[in-house]
Order: C-alpha cells, then structure tokens, then sequence
C-alpha cells in the first residue's frame, strides 16, 4: 500500500499546529517521555500537566510493555514497576482522557505492536482517537509490517511516528522519513535508551540529510539529558527527545508524591525547553 | 545421507513457507526496532547465498559428520514397547549428538554463516543450557568470541551446562530480570544485539525470532527428518506411522517435521508442556491454550494477557518454559497438519524413569514429554504401528534437579 499526497500525516492535526506555532517563535520541540503508570497513573497525570506547564512541545507517553527489547534498564525498569502496580489498557485511556482534557501539549502512545495487535489494530487505534491522542509511535513495527496500522492511523486522524536509526541504510532511511507521519524519530545511536553523555560523529550530517526527504519536522533522541545537548541538538534538529533521563528522575521522585513528582520535573523540563532554540 | 540444506521436497505444499517477508501463512514476519532490520536484511542474503554454495554446504557436512557424530541413528526400544504393550516405540537418537542435544546443528550451520559475514562476537540466550553449550561448542571450534545469557533461575536448575559452557570460554550472564528464564534471556540476547548488531550474530537457538530466524534454524534442523525417513527405509523399509517430538520453541519438533510434512501418511505429533495445570500460569503450552500474538519478533501463539503482555508460565523442564512458540508450528496447528498436545510435569518424570530403567538412556526432561505421549498413544495402538519418539538430548543436565524434586516430594529427605 502505498501513500498518497496525506502522506505527511493530519496536516491540520494538533502535532501540525504545534510545530507551526514553535517555528513561528523561532523555537525548537522539546518532546519529554514518561512511561504511563510509573508509579501510578495519578502521578502521571500530574507529571503531564507539569511538562505542559514547563513548555514541552509534545509528548510521548510509554506504555509498560513486559518484553520491551529496544528499551534499556531505566525505562525495562519503570515498565516493570507499573505492570506491579496494577497498569491496564482501561486504566491508561482513561488517565490519557483526563490529560488531554486538560492539556495543550499533544500526547502521543509509545506502544509495542504487541499490544496493539492483541487488542485489535482497529479497537485500539478507536480507543486512542477516542481518548484524544494525537499518535502513535510503534518502536518494534519495522516499515514492512506497517501498512494495515498505517491506513488505520490515517482513518483516524492520527500520526504515525516512524524511526530512522544509524543502521538504517540511506534508501530505506529515505522511504521511512516520506511515510513518516507527524514528525520523524531520528534514533541517534545504535542500541537501546539511555541517556549519554556526548551527541554521536555524523548526527548533525543526518538529521540535516533527512530533513530534505521528509515534509515533517526531525526530532532526535536516545541518549538526550542536558541542556546542552538540546542546544546543540535545536541547532540543527527541529527538536530533541528526552527519554530515560526523564524516567529516572520519576522512579527518584516518587516517593514525594504526584505533586513532588510533577514539581521536580517541571523544573528540569523548563531548563530543557529554555535550550530548545 | 541427504544435505541439510537441500531437502527433497514437492513444489506448492505445505512446506513451502516461509514467503519473502518471512510468513508462514499468516504468522511468522519480522517485528523489530529499525536498529535491527539491516542485520536482519544481511543474515537473510547471507543464507540465501549460503545455501546456492556447494563450500558451505561441504564444511556444513563435514562438520555434521566429524564433529557432530552424524548420521543418528534409529534405536528399536523394546523394553519400553513392551511395558506400553502397543505399537513399536523406536528413538531418534539426537542425544548422541556431540554436546548432547540436537542444538548443535543449527550452532554450527549459525557460526558458519557469522563468519561469512565478517562478524567475530557471538551472543545466545539459552534455557536449559543446550543450545548455550552447543554455541559455546561452535565458538570454540570456530574462534569466536561468545556470550550466552541465561536466566538466573535456569543457571540455577542447569548448573552442569553452566559449567561447560565456562569451560569452553564462553561468558555466561545471568538475567535477573522478569521471570529469570528463557524469555528474558531473549529479551537480553535482543538488547545486547541492539547496540552490537554491526560487529555481533545472535544465533537464537529456537525456530522463534523474527524472519529469517525461523527458517534458518529449521533448515539447519532439517537433518533429522532427513535421517529418519532414511533410515526408516533401511529398518523397517517403510515410512513411519507416527512422529513425536516435544515443543518449547519447537526446533527439535521442526528439523523432524519439515521433511515430512509433505509425507501425508506420518502422523505428526507435538508435545507441550503441561505443567502442573491447564491454568494460566501453571504450564507452557502456547498452541494448546494460547492465542495468535506477538513475542520476539515474530506473530505465532503466545501465552499473553487480555493487554498483550506476556504471561508467566511453567514448566519442570527450563528448555519448554516459554510462553510461544516458532511460527511454523502455528502454520502447521491451523492447517492441522500437526497435532498439538500437553503432558504435565509429574507425566515427563515418570517418563524419564520409566526410560532410565527400561532402556539404558536418561533423556532430557524436554524429550520425556515426548516419551511421554508416546508411551500413552503406543498403548492403544497395534503392534505393527511404528511410533518414532525424537530423542532430542540427554538427561544428565537434568539428574540434580530431579533428584531435587524427587526429595521434595518424598517429605524434604535427601534422595
């Protein structure tokens, strides 16, 4: 199946509408993740209220998957700790409906193909336009086995995120970033999450490269905690990702409470925001 | 004998899976992060050209033969025919195999094909230690450096595999994750191959994984179908009634199945582990109870929650306690060209006494669940029926933990 001119996804959706209005401030996206559930859906719904507050310009929110092989230990870890207190499907739409309820910042579910296959790809792209999401980003469906969720996105005006790592070869690279819906995930390093210190040799090249074969903006990630980085990052990306360094500080605030929580982190996602230009 | 890789089969059957995009029907295919899609496009071309070069093929049957001990042979089991007092119970001896378990095979024809592509570093994920032991056995004879991981709780219950697997070089890492099992050592073989992928090959020792893994790993177990169809001609002069094997991953299962699946007269028969229930949790018998769903890469039966996360399962033997299956096995159940059963923990026990004393052999507790089914079946059948059990591996791996058990269940006192 291939795509037509829609291609680069809802072009009046709300991740269109955000990026339009970051470029007309002359702004990067800081795109924060936090696992849905860590250590409980409330705190979770206060740690989304705090990044909007903070200025995130989206965000991805991880579903707890029990068999996460692209994920590294921090967020393998926060997935377990949620899965022990109790996180269902029913429960995550629900949480997500209040969020979006209250937020401007578009959600989007990082999700195994897993659990959206055993749900059902049409029940689950429902329950996800339903509860306002505004995509999907599916770490573990390579471009071949994607067109059936692909259609199904694009019926309910929801973006697919897809995933270009430093392995990809540049044609298939290249066919990836123009079926890429939303934004594009530019993978920085080979391997799993995790934050690290230094951006990798080539990175800027890349990103530079894809953004000519893609209309969607090209957010980097793997590996982003600092500042810094996301200067450096904003000054060539439309954006940067802030994975397992956000997590970690979640698992390290939890016993304060969702509101200890959610004001931790929006100090640290202010600081982020404030670099992305 | 007939080559592994060649396996003389009619166009447009059953057998003639999987397609280019690795589907066996509708199961099987590749679901993976991106990272790994390239390696997986190089492994794929790597074989295909494997497979077209009369060299690889040479050292392959070289290797199967000098080193492996092949052809097995075909075993009449008389004693324990005559206590099943039925149809004739014969053993397709792959404990015989050097390491003691069919495993080799496919370690071998796998370290071939990663020194084909330039890679230097191994990884494995192993349950109860075989297919760990057979790819350390691979890297040492071949050079290659070698890391297997293991859970925790199998490093535990198959502590002599461990021991070799050190003693041959390899490191052993125990995952504390999860379960502590096979699943999470996958999980672990996956993300170390994640950030490895360029100079590492992951030789994953079961028919599961994403395309091509399922193919390859059956191909290179095809050996032992090929064998017994021949050597059945040889003993008997005809082919076999019944085939049995047990199924955890199911290589064993398909390297005896996939030549004879076009074979319509053979019954085929696959074992799963039971467990000590048929509630959830309590075995490891995807196909008997699971539903179509993803692990690992691949769409098979999987033992999943109403969410799609995977569920805990159970099984006495490390090697069957998986909650899926190789998709192959999930083509062959829903064309019902295989028949899928269970039998519990207690049942592959007493099969594996029943064939210590009966027949010399203590076999893995992985085959006693095949032995199992074929005692029961053996009965109700006519003395002229041949049964062939696949003698898949040995025992010895096993005789601490069932001595164990044995004590546990005998009040705590030592065996």
């Amino acid at each position: 199946m291939t795509s037509h001119h829609d291609s680069k996804g809802p072009s009046s959706g709300p991740l269109a509408k955000t990026f339009a209005a970051l470029a007309k401030d002359g702004r990067k996206a800081l795109a924060p993740f936090v696992t849905a559930g860590d250590p409980d859906l409330d705190t979770t719904l206060a740690v989304l209220e705090a990044l909007d507050r903070a200025g995130a310009a989206v965000c991805e929110l991880g579903v707890p998957y029990s068999d996460p092989i692209a994920d590294g230990p921090v967020i393998q870890a926060s997935y377990t700790r949620a899965l022990a207190a109790g996180f269902t499907l029913e429960k995550f739409f629900e949480m997500v409906r209040k969020a979006t309820g209250r937020v401007k910042m578009p959600i989007l579910a990082m999700v195994s193909y897993s659990i959206i296959y055993r749900r059902g790809i049409d029940r689950f792209v429902d329950d996800a336009a339903a509860a306002g999401l505004a995509g999907l980003v599916v770490p573990d469906l390579p471009l071949e086995e994607s067109d059936v969720l692909d259609v199904t996105c694009k019926g309910a005006n929801l973006a697919l995120v897809r995933l270009v790592t430093p392995t990809t070869p540049p044609e298939r690279a290249a066919e990836i970033a123009k079926r890429s819906t939303g934004f594009l995930y530019c993978v920085s390093v080979a391997g799993v999450t995790g934050a690290r210190t230094d951006l990798p040799e080539g990175l800027v090249e890349r990103v530079k490269w894809l953004q000519t074969k893609t209309d969607v903006p090209v957010l980097v990630g793997f590996g982003v905690s600092t500042p810094e980085q996301v200067k450096l990052l904003s000054s060539v990306a439309d954006g940067a990702i802030v994975g397992s360094a956000l997590v970690r500080r979640v698992g390290e605030l939890a016993a304060e409470g969702p509101e200890g929580v959610a004001k931790g982190v929006e100090s640290y996602i202010a600081d982020l925001v404030n670099a992305a230009r | 004998m007939p080559s592994p890789l060649s396996p003389p089969l009619p166009a447009g059957g059953i057998s003639q899976v999987p397609d280019a995009h690795g589907r066996f029907g509708r199961f099987g295919g590749r679901y993976v992060p991106e990272t790994l899609s390239a390696a997986l496009d190089q492994l794929q071309a790597a074989y295909d050209e494997a497979r077209a070069d009369p060299a690889f093929q040479a050292e392959l049957d070289q290797l199967l033969a000098a080193f492996v001990g092949r052809p097995l042979p075909l075993l009449f089991a008389k004693r324990l025919t005559a206590y099943a007092g039925g149809a004739q119970i014969w053993f397709k001896r792959e404990d015989l195999s050097h390491t003691g378990a069919h495993k080799i095979n496919n370690t071998l024809g796998q370290g071939l094909l990663a020194m084909r592509m330039g890679k230097k570093r191994i990884i494995a994920e192993t349950g109860a230690g075989q297919h760990g032991v057979a790819t350390a056995t691979a890297c040492a004879r071949f050079g290659l450096d070698c890391v297997v991981y293991m859970g925790a709780e199998d490093v535990r219950r198959q502590e002599p595999n461990v021991r070799s697997m050190r003693m041959m070089g390899a490191e052993v890492r125990p995952v504390e994750s999860g379960s502590r099992t096979l699943r999470d050592a996958i999980n672990e073989a996956m993300r170390d191959w994640m950030g490895s992928v360029e100079t590492t090959h992951y030789i994953i020792g079961s028919v599961v994984g994403p395309h091509p893994f399922p193919r390859i790993t059956r191909d290179f177990q095809s050996v032992i179908g090929q064998e017994t169809l021949v050597f059945c001609q040889q003993e008997l002069g005809r082919d076999p009634d019944c085939v049995v094997a047990c199924v955890g991953g199911g290589s064993n299962a398909a390297g005896m199945f996939y030549p004879l699946v076009e074979h319509k007269g053979i019954r085929l028969v696959g074992v799963e582990a039971g467990g000590r229930s048929s509630k959830p949790g309590d075995h490891a018998a995807s196909l008997s109870y699971g539903n179509a769903g993803i692990l690992h890469g691949s769409l098979s039966y999987v033992l999943q929650d109403p969410d799609g996360q995977t569920a805990d399962v159970h099984s006495v033997s490390a090697g069957l306690d998986y909650p899926g299956v190789g998709p192959e096995h999930a083509w062959w159940h829903d064309t019902k060209r295989v028949e899928y059963t269970s039998v519990t923990d207690a049942e592959a026990l007493d099969a594996f006494d029943l064939v210590a004393r009966r027949e010399g052999i203590l076999p893995a507790l992985e085959t006693s669940h095949a032995i199992a089914w074929a005692v029961k079946e053996a009965a109700r059948r006519p003395k002229e029926e041949v049964i062939v059990v696949c003698l898949s591996g040995r025992g010895d791996k096993d005789a601490a933990e069932i001595a164990r058990l044995r004590s546990i269940e005998n009040g705590g006192a030592h065996a």
